[in-house]
Parts: C-alpha cells; structure tokens; sequence
C-alpha cells in the first residue's frame, strides 16, 4: 500500500496512474514563448537580437486551418529562437525566449 | 400475381435484404471477430422477439453515382423486442453495408426509431459500428447526426438509452453515445474518437494506434466515457442484459421487484470488513456486497475514478443506487473525477426513480494544483448539485471519516438526506484530527518545550473530543448511531417507510448545474 496525505494525515491507500503522472506545477516563465496551439511554423518575422516591442508580432503559427499570430507579451530582445519555418510545433514547445 | 406470387415476391425481397453487404463483407466482419449486426440483435434480445421495420428503406443520395448502387436497409437495422421479457426499441449499424456509414434515410431510420421509443416509453438500444458520415451525402449526413443528437437529449431521462460500441465510433458521431445514460465497449473491437490517427499524426506529428487513442481500455480507465468493460461481445450482452433487470422502462415507473434473498454474510461480514484505524484502508465493495440482496452488486465504471464507487444493487428486492467513498484508492477522497462520477449517477437514480443509499468514508478533497486547475471547484460542486437537486429516497451511512467539504457533499442532512445513520466508528469533525489540532493549538504547540509530545497530546485530545459521531448527533444532524451488523436491516425499513416520498422543488424550468 502507498500513502496519500490529506490534512497532516497519512492514509495508506492505493495511487492510481492519473494521480503518480499527474504534472507537477511549475510556475510559467513569461519570457518563454510557447506554442499555444499544436500546428506549423508558418512565418518567422524576428531575428536573434531583434528588439519587439508589446503586442508586435513574432510568429506566424498555422493551425486548424489558420494563422495565429505569436505577438510579444512585452518590450523585450529576441535571445533566442527555437524553431524554422515550417516546423510542426506541438502544444507548449518552446518556441523563442526573450530577455 | 395472385396472393400467392405476391407472397414468394416478397420473401424474395427480404431475402435480397437480409444479406446485408453480401457474403465477402461478412466474411471481413467476421476476420475482425465482430459479429453481423443482424447477429448482434438477436443474441441480445430475447428469442424470436425481434421484429424489424424499415428494411426495404434505400438510400435517397444522387450525387457521385450514388443512384446507381443499392444499400440494403441502408446500412442499419431498427426494430423492436424484449430483453429480459421487457420491451426495448433498438437499432444496430451494419458495417457490411457502405461501412455503416451514415446516410440521410439511415439515419431518418434511427430517428424514427427513436421516436417509437420515445413515445412508448421504452428503452431505447443502440448498436454502434459505422465508419461516420457518409461523405456522398455531404450535409445530409450531418443534418442526421444532428437529429439523432436533438432525440438523445428529449429521451434524456424519460426512458434509458443505453449505447453499445461494437466498432468504429469516430467523429460526430461518438456523441450520440456520449448523450445516453451507459456506453458499453468490448475490449479490441471498440473505438471512439473524434479526431483519428491519421488527423493526429499529419497535424501534429503524433503518432499513436487506434487502440491507445480511443480503444475500450482508454474510455474505462482515462476518459470515463465508457461505463462497461467487456472481453467479447457475448459479455458485453450479458452486461447489458443484468444492467436492464436493475433500471424501470422509464421514467414514470420503478424497477421490477424482485424475490428477496440475504446477503452472503459468511463471505461479507462487516466485522472482517473494516479496521478500527481510520487510516487502514478495505474495500468499500464488500461492505456494499454485505448489504445487497445475494452480495450482488453491478458495478458501474468500475476502472475510472476507482476512488468514489457507484453502481446497482438490491434490498430486500428493490433497486438501489450505491454511491460509495473508496477508502482503498487514493483513501477514497473527492476530486475532479470521482465527483464527476458520482454526480451524473446520482442524477441517473434520481431521475428514474431509484433510491440512493450513500456510504461515507473520505478524508476531504484530493489537495493539488492539477486538482485545483482542474477545477475541482465546479466539478465538486456537481456532487452538492446533484444530492440537494435528488428527490428520491436519500438514505446516508457514515462508517468512518466525514471530515469538511467532504461530509456535507456526501449527503449529508444539510443536502436533504432523508435518514443519516453513523457508525460508532464515525467522525465527524471540520477536519482530521491532526490537522485540526496543528492549527488549533498551533501557539501551544510552537511555544512547548517538546513541540511533538504536545501536539501527540493535543491530537489526541481532539479526537477524544471530536472524532466521534456523538457531536453531529447532538445536533441532529445524525438520525441514529447504529451498531454495524445491524445497517441492512435499518437500511431496509428506511428504504420501506420512504417509498412513498413526496418532495416538490420549486418551479422552474430547468436548473444550471455546473457542467
């Protein structure tokens, strides 16, 4: 049997898979930019070391039939960029990091 | 043509129909291990019960040179019969017939059964194997999807609709089953989706097989859109044949009664059952099978949220729904699925009129921040909804731990329980002992010489105190402490004096619970 603590108490029970693969939260970093939604690299408008400013558009990512632009969360620098047009991305890759 | 003519006429007519998509397609059916829908029917329903309509329906569509072919039935078959001496409505796809794709006058032919079942108020069977919308048909096929979804939602706790998967299930389609009250799934031949492999792996790149996307195993253990389990096909149909002797026809009547029987106490005695250590775990199930008439109980998901058990059994002849904390897996707490689970079931009992007997033994809600983004707040709240909205007879046993959100969700007085009994055992208290005592005495605690004997002696004060079921019944808010070996015969005579129960919800139109 394996233990399970709920309220300082220590049960011992049974764990099932959802609960042992369950994801750990980790907090996010707003200067990683992940993919939103699974789909393809469609455009790549910024370059290591560009300078973009809040709400400008870094990437084109083709999904469902559309493309969803990547905008900036912020004024930031490109560090770096992870992936090249036409990749498949899937959910919560990452895709560039600012700084 | 004389009467006679006529007559050989038509058998020659049903003869070209019953064959279904022809020998070499059969033969392909039975490769895979399936049986022909024809088959499928009359092994579920009772012998030379069933009686078919529409079999000379063809198909209505034009483009693509769809004139010119001939689908016999059009790919499924609708009739009705007994199951279990009851009557049924059903219909079952014939994947020999254009893959049992799903054309305008198919599903018109659905729909129309449907509509039977609907108006005599019987159960309604469906029998999935299709390959989806028939693409020749373009948005007539959608437009059947859609009439087949509007019937599954007025049918919606009037009379069981129950859908067996015994093929492909994918797209649109798998929300037929998703709208009836229990979706059966044979291990290997089972599989719903609604995006497939292929989609999955051109989009994304993701490579995964049928089976592990949307197989019968998937839908039991991860999805909970299934809620039986079966090997073959025959199991599948006994399963469905036991589940049908539980339920009424419909809405306005109760289950059959059946001959009363005790329980196997030999094999089920509560003594042997439970621990005296609240933190000790058994199976809830054996404390269920020492209740119900023969130890007989039908499990219903029984591989999803194993946490929180629900299903049918009988007392003293009379079906009951059982919904049950689980103390041996995850020590039986609330959470995102379990309530879900729990939930729905409750309103299928209340709906159809069967009692709820609820069996409490849960340290609280599974803490987590994967619970907690899960939204464990609305999906908890699912269980409060569907207990406070329940008018059937509401009967509650607290055998150990009820501590906080956990004992009020679980039909308790608060949510119109009817009778709430308790065991010596029980505890009742805003939280577990220790936890309690950590905050409580928390000053005490930190401020002590030996922080560690003091609060082994401050927990152990509380659960004196408070870790009893002598306080809630101070209050009232338990009817009766009850000494185990006595519960089913209590049990039983609060079930008798309940059955004529008569509560009025307020008038509305419908509610809005959390889903």
């Amino acid at each position: 049997m394996e233990i399970l603590k709920v309220d300082d108490v220590a049960y011992s029970t049974r764990l099932t898979k959802k609960f042992r693969e369950r994801e750990k939260y980790k907090p996010k970093d707003p200067k990683k930019i992940v993919a939103f939604i699974p789909g393809t690299i469609a455009e790549i408008y910024v370059k290591k070391g560009s300078k973009v400013s809040y709400n400008d558009k870094m990437l084109g990512l083709e999904a469902m039939k559309m493309i969803n632009e990547v905008l900036a969360p912020f004024d930031a620098v490109v560090k770096k960029i992870y992936v090249k047009k036409g990749d498949i991305v899937t959910k919560n890759q990452l895709l560039l990091e600012l700084e | 043509m004389g009467l006679k003519e006529k007559t050989s006429d038509l058998k020659v007519r049903m003869r070209n129909a019953l064959k279904g998509g022809g020998d070499k397609a059969i033969e392909k059916q039975k490769a895979v291990g399936k049986l022909t829908a024809r088959e499928r029917i009359l092994a579920l329903l009772d012998p030379k019960s069933f009686h078919e309509y529409d079999l000379f329906v063809e198909h209505a569509a034009k483009d693509f040179d769809m004139d010119k072919k001939y689908l016999p039935g059009d790919g499924v078959l609708t009739g009705t019969g007994t199951l279990s001496g009851h009557p049924v409505c059903i219909y079952a796809q014939d994947f020999t017939v254009a893959g049992g794709s799903l054309g305008w006058m198919h599903a018109k032919k659905i729909t129309k059964i449907m509509d039977h079942a609907l108006k005599l108020k019987v159960p309604l069977i469906g029998i999935n194997d299709s390959g989806g919308a028939r693409i020749q048909e373009g948005v007539n096929s959608l437009a059947g999807y859609g009439e087949i979804f509007f019937r599954n939602t007025l049918a919606s706790g009037v009379i069981p609709q129950i859908s067996v998967i015994l093929g492909p299930c994918a797209g649109g389609a798998v929300y037929s089953p998703a709208l009836t009250d229990f979706v059966f799934v044979v291990d290997k031949i089972s599989k719903m989706f609604i995006t497939g492999p292929e989609v999955i792996k051109s989009v994304l790149g993701e490579e995964i097989s049928m089976e592990a996307l949307g197989g019968a195993r998937v839908h039991c253990e991860t999805t909970g859109n299934a809620h039986f389990y079966a090997e073959s096909e025959e199991q599948c149909f006994s399963q469905i044949k036991k589940l049908a002797s539980f339920i009424p026809w419909n809405n306005t009547r109760k289950a059959e009664r059946f001959p009363k029987k005790s329980p196997k106490t030999r094999q089920y005695k509560i003594d042997n059952i439970i621990s005296e250590d609240p933190k000790e775990p058994y199976d809830v199930r054996d404390i269920i099978k020492s209740l119900t008439d023969d130890s007989d109980f039908l499990e219903i998901m029984e591989m999803f949220a194993q946490n929180m058990v629900i299903g049918f059994g009988r007392m003293n002849g009379e079906t009951v729904g059982f919904v049950a904390n689980q103390p041996m897996v995850l020590a039986g707490v609330l959470d995102v699925d379990s309530s879900d689970k729990a939930a729905r079931f409750i309103r299928y009992c209340d709906a159809f009129n069967i009692p709820l007997i609820t069996l409490v033994d849960l340290p609280g809600y599974l803490p987590g921040v994967d619970q907690e983004h899960a939204g464990v707040i609305r999906h908890g709240a699912k269980v409060l909804y569907a207990y406070s909205e329940a008018t059937v007879p509401k009967i509650t046993l607290i055998m150990r731990k009820a501590y906080g959100g956990g004992y009020i969700a679980m039909c308790s007085h608060h949510l119109r329980a009817d009778f709430v009994f308790a065991w010596p055992t029980a505890e009742i208290a805003v939280m577990g002992p220790e936890g309690a005592a950590n905050i409580i005495f928390r000053k005490e605690i930190a401020h002590a010489k030996d922080p560690d004997k003091v609060r082994q002696e401050k927990v152990e004060e509380y659960k004196e105190k408070f870790a009893n079921p002598y306080v809630a019944a101070a209050y009232g808010y338990i009817d009766a402490v009850i000494e185990p070996n006595e519960t089913r015969k209590i049990l039983i005579h609060a079930l008798e004096i309940s059955a004529e129960k008569d509560v009025r919800m307020p008038t509305k139109k419908h509610g809005i619970p959390p889903f």
